[in-house]
């Protein structure tokens, strides 16, 4: 980057070119204070003041001004270019690599909490010997949980909504593992404390590090759609520069033919390919940017919205599965005519069939939709073997209905074995779609990387070029 | 607790197209976390008083005497005779009773057996043996504090068999069978906890626990001799459930994990808790008296005289054995049920 230091001077040469307009329109004000002024002074400026009413009053005078202000012009387009395209680069690299996982882990981190408490309650179904595989379930949630948020940690700047909810999230998941472990002990002993400290913790769950999550989930997608915004904002006063830059040397050049009846002067040609290339090349890295951020908006960023709202809505469906056994079904629902529970299975259930049906619709191809189907097949086996189990359970076979809903593994047949396959086909969805978005959003910033750099090379190449033409002209007057 | 994530789900929905799914996700939790155990949190129900009668409760259940009700506990002459309500569970082959899964020695699940039982559990088998011939053939669903009526009267339950005090209030909603328990209002406390004697000036500056709506929160309210009792928004949605909790058992754990200094509750459940935790005791002496009752739907009177039929030959020995199992250790001391009144 060598034009920085180089823009400092643009708006300072412009001072001294303008400058004999105002004595030229006010010859006597300088002269209103000569008493203050020393003498040497007042005759430095004198000086400089002449030479520039003679340089602009004679043709190689103004033909040093015109190479100077055309040389700036074409550096300032260069460096401005550059440093536009450069902050929407590091936008649009942000939106790959910082802010979108960042909001994918946040969404992961909630995600991972809610089945840690679901598992965690469901294990207490099993009786005092919890499962192995629901405890490797309840570890695998915690640790997912606590790594993401070391990561999230890592990412953020330390002050700002995510560092405060994160900091709440880390104090309060060990006081919630806390919790359990004791509700674990107390179940291990027969006592029925165990549900006292289950209940505790998942209100401590539910009161505060859910809503922490959500809104640390909430900071990052809004972070996400800043870095989507200022990516794809047209770089206006790069543009508008090299417009200006582009119509100032046709003038020269068209100054200099009507002066000279040369056409073609190399090095202002030169200086205007090289405009010419910045602005198309800055027009095309952006229309395709642009075009790589809404793909990636369309096909990954909703994509994976529903698919995540279809992971949980099978997670509501299982836990409210579940309660149907905790509460033995007497448990109605507002009107006192249906359980409870069953009624939300049924709506979560409903809800997951919509999302699965969506999120079917928006895959763009066949490797989209394959987890997607194998999601939808599995939910259709898991509502008929619900049906199986309510029956028994309607009939009076609480112990046979438990058999069909918690389920051994071996059996095979159970509902619980149906949400771990509808979960796990949603996760390859889930990873599907994040690799498109991960694609397309790459391709957005891959497209804006040699910009910043070939500009301010053109730019430098073109005031070369315009320097080099003027002083040819120059040189005939030597 | 669901209720603390509508509003975050509402706003942030708003905020954001498709972040509905995570909002549907922060339901799901509330449902999961509070409802999954929601079924355990009403322990306390023996103690809760639904209607708002200054100072409920068996004791002062006496004093309103001179109003609509004498004697609340006063139930139908007991009878086998069949009718309706008997015919219908017969018919059915099983009899259905809400009861507790979380009031240790009462009606709780074992977690090893996976199996309900307590003395709550004993009598309501008594009861389907009496009507059905096998004290198999009872379907037992855990009831909510809260639902407790609402499931006698939609006919999910037949009987309720679950720690139930039998006051003026519920009288109005549903038919009790005879007292077969005599509890009170008592105080617990760890044992090292010296300085708090009982129900009195001891628990001036101490936090107390009770479960929500319990007649143990409405004594305190009347009188608590100076102890903390009550939550920043007690009552509503945004109760912080740190003093007042849903359950009678939740405030042991608030106890141990030291929380609160005390707890007030029935006797009979307290001795629940100090059986699971030999670190705490019951102090000082019941200050209110309370009768259990099975409770069943208002106008099945076959039912209830069934029911009584019952009682009156298990005071004669089960009782006494079901005592012995379930309740002698935590609760030494009483002599045998309390004698039925008939109207």
């Amino acid at each position: 980057m060598t034009h920085p230091p180089n823009a400092p001077a643009a708006p300072a040469a412009p001072g001294p070119a303008r400058a004999p307009a105002r004595p030229a329109g006010v010859p006597a004000q300088p002269a209103a204070a000569p008493a203050a002024a020393p003498a040497a002074g007042r005759g430095a400026w004198a000086v400089g003041r002449e030479r520039l009413r003679v340089a602009t009053t004679t043709e190689p005078g103004r033909l040093q001004i015109l190479g100077a202000v055309l040389a700036l012009l074409v550096v300032a387009f260069g460096a401005v270019t550059a440093l536009q395209v450069d902050d929407r680069a590091t936008a649009a690299d942000d939106v790959v690599s910082r802010s979108q996982p960042l909001s994918a882990d946040a969404a992961a981190i909630y995600r991972s909490l809610a089945d840690a408490d679901t598992t965690a309650a469901s294990g207490f179904l099993a009786g005092t010997l919890e499962p192995e595989e629901s405890r490797k379930r309840y570890d695998r949630d915690i640790a997912t949980a606590a790594r993401l948020l070391v990561k999230a940690a890592a990412s953020t700047d330390g002050s700002g909504e995510s560092a405060r909810e994160i900091a709440t999230l880390n104090e309060q998941l060990p006081r919630y593992t806390g919790l359990i472990e004791r509700a674990r002990a107390a179940n291990r002993q027969g006592l029925p404390l165990g549900g006292a400290y289950l209940r505790y913790a998942s209100q401590q769950m539910t009161s505060t590090l859910l809503p922490a999550a959500e809104r640390l989930y909430a900071a990052e997608t809004v972070h996400l759609q800043e870095d989507d915004e200022s990516a794809r904002t047209w770089p206006f006063l790069s543009l508008g520069l090299g417009l200006l830059v582009l119509a100032a040397l046709v003038w020269a050049q068209r100054r200099n033919y009507t002066r000279t009846h040369r056409v073609f002067n190399h090095g202002l040609l030169a200086a205007s390919a090289a405009a010419v290339v910045v602005v198309l090349w800055l027009l095309a890295a952006h229309t395709i940017a642009r075009a790589g951020l809404d793909s990636a908006r369309a096909h990954g960023q909703e994509s994976l919205q529903v698919l995540n709202s279809a992971r949980i809505s099978s997670l509501t469906a299982r836990a409210n599965e579940n309660l149907t056994l905790v509460a033995r079904g007497a448990v109605l629902t507002e009107d006192g005519k249906n359980d409870k529970y069953e009624a939300e299975y049924t709506s979560s259930m409903g809800a997951l069939t919509d999302a699965l049906a969506t999120a079917r619709e928006w895959a763009d191809d066949d490797a989209g939709r394959g987890p997607v189907d194998e999601a939808a097949t599995r939910t259709a086996e898991w509502k008929q073997r619900h049906k199986d189990a309510r029956a028994k359970d309607e009939a009076g076979d609480f112990d046979g209905a438990l058999g069909l809903i918690v389920g051994s593994k071996e059996s095979g047949r159970s509902t619980g074995q149906s949400f771990d396959q509808v979960d796990a086909a949603l996760e390859r969805a889930l990873a599907h779609e994040q690799a498109e978005f991960t694609r397309s959003a790459a391709d957005a910033r891959d497209a804006l990387t040699a910009l910043p750099l070939g500009a301010a090379a053109l730019g430098i190449l073109g005031a070369a070029g315009a320097v080099l033409g003027i002083n040819r002209r120059l040189s005939e007057y030597r | 607790m669901p209720n603390g994530a509508y509003p975050l789900v509402r706003r942030t929905a708003q905020r954001f197209r498709g972040w509905g799914g995570v909002a549907a996700m922060a339901v799901a939790c509330g449902l999961t976390a509070s409802l999954t155990l929601l079924p355990l949190a009403h322990g306390g129900d023996a103690a809760a008083v639904p209607g708002t009668h200054g100072g409920a409760g068996i004791g002062t259940g006496v004093q309103i005497k001179a109003d609509t009700c004498e004697k609340p506990w006063a139930s139908l002459t007991p009878s086998s005779a069949d009718g309706p309500s008997i015919e219908a569970i017969k018919q059915r082959g099983k009899l259905v009773v809400g009861v507790d899964q979380s009031s240790y020695r009462w009606g709780y699940r074992n977690p090893e057996t996976r199996a309900l039982e307590g003395f709550d559990i004993e009598l309501a088998r008594a009861v389907a043996k009496d009507i059905l011939g096998s004290e198999d053939a009872v379907i037992f669903r855990a009831i909510p504090t809260n639902q407790r009526i609402a499931a006698l009267d939609s006919g999910k339950v037949d009987l309720v068999v679950r720690t139930m005090t039998i006051n003026c209030k519920r009288i109005q909603q549903v038919a009790f069978s005879t007292a077969y328990f005599q509890a009170g209002q008592q105080v617990l406390a760890p044992k090292l906890a010296k300085d708090i004697t009982g129900y009195d000036t001891s628990l001036k500056g101490k936090r107390v626990c009770t479960a929500e709506g319990s007649t143990a929160y409405e004594a305190l309210e009347e009188n608590s001799f100076g102890a903390l009792f009550k939550d920043e928004g007690d009552g509503t949605k945004d109760d912080k459930d740190l003093l007042t909790v849903p359950n009678q058992l939740d405030c042991l754990a608030r106890l141990q994990m030291g929380e609160v200094d005390a707890v007030v509750t029935d006797n009979a459940l307290a001795a629940g808790q100090a059986a699971q935790d030999p670190a705490v005791e019951l102090k000082g002496r019941p200050f209110t008296t309370e009768f259990y009752g099975v409770a069943a739907k208002l106008g099945n009177d076959d039912l209830v005289r069934r029911v009584n039929q019952v009682l009156v030959r298990y005071r004669q020995g089960p009782w006494q054995r079901a005592y012995k199992d379930w309740l002698e250790k935590d609760l030494p001391g009483i002599t045998g049920p309390p004698p039925p009144l008939y109207k």
